[in-house]
């Protein structure tokens, strides 16, 4: 897979020399979808369901971004990239955006030449252990064998989590969510660790998620973002601000529901009229129909709807929104005003 | 009736650079020079000009910065906040460890199932058979991933050894654990270490032992020169035979130079046996042979094991019929055919292809990453790359490497092929 990466690499390099800098819109439309990197399989962020068909909440943003440029939820390619090999997908070209649960840190933005575009998921890392185990905090783990996922950050962390509380760990490394499951319900590893989010969306698919508990401690900041390459603003701007208008959507009230009825005519809250395209220039600003974000929101609902559709409380997952309520509700969303 | 005159010689004639055979051939090099050196500039400019796009330059000074990762299979020492090159130097010894392991298991195998195949017994020709077609005809990563789940799913936790009402127990009198993370199994240390690391107690109670490099040093060596002098001891014996004919009885002397002098070291080098134990999650002390280099070796030796031994078939096949007939006309008993007669020359055959299946299993370790095993496709080829993104720089040094790790083994390979073949004058 790597080897067929990075001479796909090659050769796209190849073939489009200037592709990686050139307009990235002008090849998604001409090409007719977006190719969106997603998970090889997280349930609730980005997997196929019984149809064969991607859903989830990254899978929401990258159905967002297509809908914001082609009006079709559907336009999309779903390319299921690994923690190893998702970055060199996304650098040589053969995805357009990266939705994968990945975190934004500063070596990856500026070093490895990467646009993040927001933040769609505050999380950080977290351990599962079985509950036979006994185990109550993550300083007890003296010793014990951890599964990790390679190419992480969350294996940095754990490293220097481990270094820093003077304990020892074996390391297990695993490539895919669903290799690290089966290796650690086989009691390979006693503990499996990666973004709670991530652990809360294992758990509820095993067969007795009861018998497993998350530990108290979370020894880090994930904020998890889509990202774009460097090089190419106006397609980053693309998806910042479709990002931006599902985050701004939930926080004007604008859902999936209301959305026909508030598009149909201007209302008299002028953002939502700007955020609609009933007023304004905002959609051509982008080199989009006027109807963008209309669209985007369309696709799979605000962002407290794709929440609550695919991670939320009532879903298996059952994550709360915690960190990641609006910031009028507590929380740290907050996109910035469409004017 | 006319004269025959020399035709006008004509000068030279652009034509005649493809239609005259003199210059035909020069013709066709020249421009097959020119279009590989156009795919090679074309390929380089191409890759400096999106380096350029994307805003990265071509660096290796990564491998200094830390790597900030753990790797658990270390043959040398190496914690996370060491260099990304010394990552990629654990890797690589883990890469020569598994293939190192990996040809000397799949020649043993090989040439047991090469010969066996040959038998005489319907059943044992059969079984191996069965094995051959049944290994080489299934791709490689099937069987790494098959043996990998096979270990981790249905060997017992280490936790079932625990307690009173444990329902696993250990193999061999307590000194070999058997677990979905790996086998355990006792190890060497020496209570008088000449490696001046601090002897610790193994556990509580015990004799405190160290084992360093220099103690393993001194007992290779001693085994090193016994084995010359077990070699001179026999070319004594061959000199004897040849001029008396009489070849005296050396067994007893080469068994006492191969064990004495050893047995003495590791005395006075106060050798111990360190047992593996229980202790929190997992075993500790022994020596811990993980899963995934058990499944990446098992795999990879009877993989490449089933070619050998269709090598070594061909190759005795290949040692005619009038060999063996002469062999037992001669009075040579049958049982001392094979190793006198037919493998030395059936090895004239078997070497070069065998260079091949030992080049096949040393590149196709780097599969190790199906099963986590952390060799140097999965530190400098997997991590490092996708942590520092110099994919570039990465990708061309695990080809150097693997391409110089060919080399030397074919060297090595052909130098011994050499020593074979016949000596022709």
């Amino acid at each position: 897979m790597k080897k067929t990466v990075f001479f796909g690499a090659l050769t796209a390099a190849g073939l489009a020399a200037g592709m990686a800098s050139a307009a990235t819109l002008d090849d998604v439309k001409a090409r007719g979808s977006l190719n969106c990197g997603v998970t090889t399989g997280l349930v609730g962020f980005a997997a196929p369901n019984a149809e064969g068909e991607w859903e989830g909440f990254d899978v929401g943003v990258c159905r967002a971004v297509a809908a914001a440029i082609f009006g079709d939820p559907t336009a999309v390619e779903f390319v299921p990239t690994t923690g190893q090999t998702r970055f060199t997908a996304l650098a040589s070209g053969e995805i357009d955006l990266l939705a994968r649960n990945t975190t934004w840190t500063m070596s990856r933005d500026v070093d490895l030449k990467f646009e993040f575009v927001g933040v769609n998921y505050y999380d950080g890392q977290g351990f599962l252990v079985p509950k036979a185990l006994g185990v109550t905090s993550a300083t007890e783990l003296d010793g014990a064998t951890v599964c990790i996922q390679t190419g992480t950050t969350t294996e940095l962390n754990l490293a220097d989590y481990f270094r820093v509380n003077g304990i020892t760990y074996e390391p297990v490394p695993i490539e895919t969510n669903a290799e690290g499951q089966q290796q650690y319900l086989a009691g390979a590893c006693d503990v499996y660790t990666t973004d709670a989010s991530g652990l809360a969306a294992t758990r509820a698919t095993f067969e007795n998620p009861n018998d497993h508990v998350l530990l108290p401690e979370i020894i880090s900041k994930e904020p998890l973002g889509p990202l774009v390459r460097h090089g190419d603003n106006e397609w980053g701007d693309i998806a910042r601000w479709t990002l931006n208008a599902l985050i701004t959507a939930e926080e004007l009230g604008v859902t999936s529901e209301n959305i026909e009825e508030l598009a149909a005519t201007p209302g008299n809250n002028p953002e939502v009229n700007r955020l609609l395209g009933t007023e304004g220039e905002l959609g051509a600003m982008l080199g989009l129909e006027a109807d963008w974000a209309k669209n985007a929101i369309m696709a799979g609902g605000n962002y407290g709807e794709l929440f609550d559709n695919n991670i939320g409380e009532s879903t298996s997952i059952a994550l709360a929104r915690g960190l990641n309520a609006q910031w009028t509700d507590g929380g740290l969303l907050y996109s910035p005003p469409f004017r | 009736m006319s004269t025959l005159t020399d035709p006008p010689k004509p000068g030279f004639r652009l034509s005649q650079l493809i239609y005259d055979t003199r210059y035909r051939s020069i013709t066709i090099q020249v421009i097959a020079l020119v279009l590989i050196i156009g795919a090679f500039w074309w390929l380089g400019n191409n890759t400096v000009n999106n380096l350029n796009a994307l805003g990265k330059d071509f660096d290796f000074g990564f491998l200094n910065s830390a790597a900030g990762y753990d790797i658990n299979q270390r043959l040398i020492e190496y914690d996370n906040q060491m260099s990304h090159g010394r990552a990629a130097l654990v890797g690589i010894l883990n890469t020569l460890l598994v293939a190192f392991l990996g040809c000397i298991s799949a020649l043993v195998i090989g040439v047991f199932v090469g010969v066996l195949r040959l038998s005489k017994n319907w059943v044992v020709s059969k079984l191996m058979a069965v094995y051959v077609e049944g290994f080489r005809n299934v791709p490689l990563l099937i069987w790494i991933l098959l043996i990998g789940a096979v270990m981790s799913e249905s060997m017992p936790q280490p936790r079932e050894f625990r307690g009173e009402d444990a329902t696993q127990s250990m193999y061999f009198s307590d000194n070999v654990a058997v677990t979905n993370r790996g086998i355990w199994i006792p190890r060497l240390g020496f209570s008088n270490s000449i490696s001046g690391e601090e002897a610790v107690a193994p556990i509580e109670g015990a004799t405190p032992v160290a084992s360093g490099g220099a103690d393993w040093l001194l007992i290779l060596g001693t085994l090193a020169l016994s084995l010359i002098a077990i070699r001179y001891i026999r070319n004594r014996a061959d000199k004897v035979q040849q001029s008396t004919g009489d070849r005296p009885t050396i067994w007893y002397q080469q068994l006492a130079i191969l064990v004495i002098p050893v047995g003495v070291v590791l005395i006075a080098l106060g050798a111990t046996i360190v047992s593996p134990y229980l202790k929190g999650f997992n075993f500790t002390e022994g020596t811990h042979l993980r899963n995934s280099l058990i499944a990446l070796w098992v795999a990879l030796s009877l993989y490449t094991g089933a070619f050998i031994a269709e090598i070594v078939r061909a190759g005795i096949l290949a040692v005619s019929k009038g060999q063996s007939e002469a062999a037992a006309a001669l009075g040579i008993q049958p049982s001392r055919t094979m190793k006198l007669v037919i493998l030395p020359q059936a090895l004239r055959v078997i070497i070069p292809p065998l260079i091949s299946q030992f080049l096949n299993l040393t590149k196709n370790s780097s599969l190790a990453i199906a099963v986590g095993y952390m060799d140097v496709r999965a530190t400098l080829g997997g991590i490092t790359i996708n942590q520092t993104g110099r994919e570039l720089e990465g990708m061309l040094l695990m080809g150097a490497f693997y391409l110089t790790l060919s080399l030397l083994i074919s060297g090595g390979m052909n130098y011994y092929n050499r020593s074979t073949q016949l000596a022709e004058r």
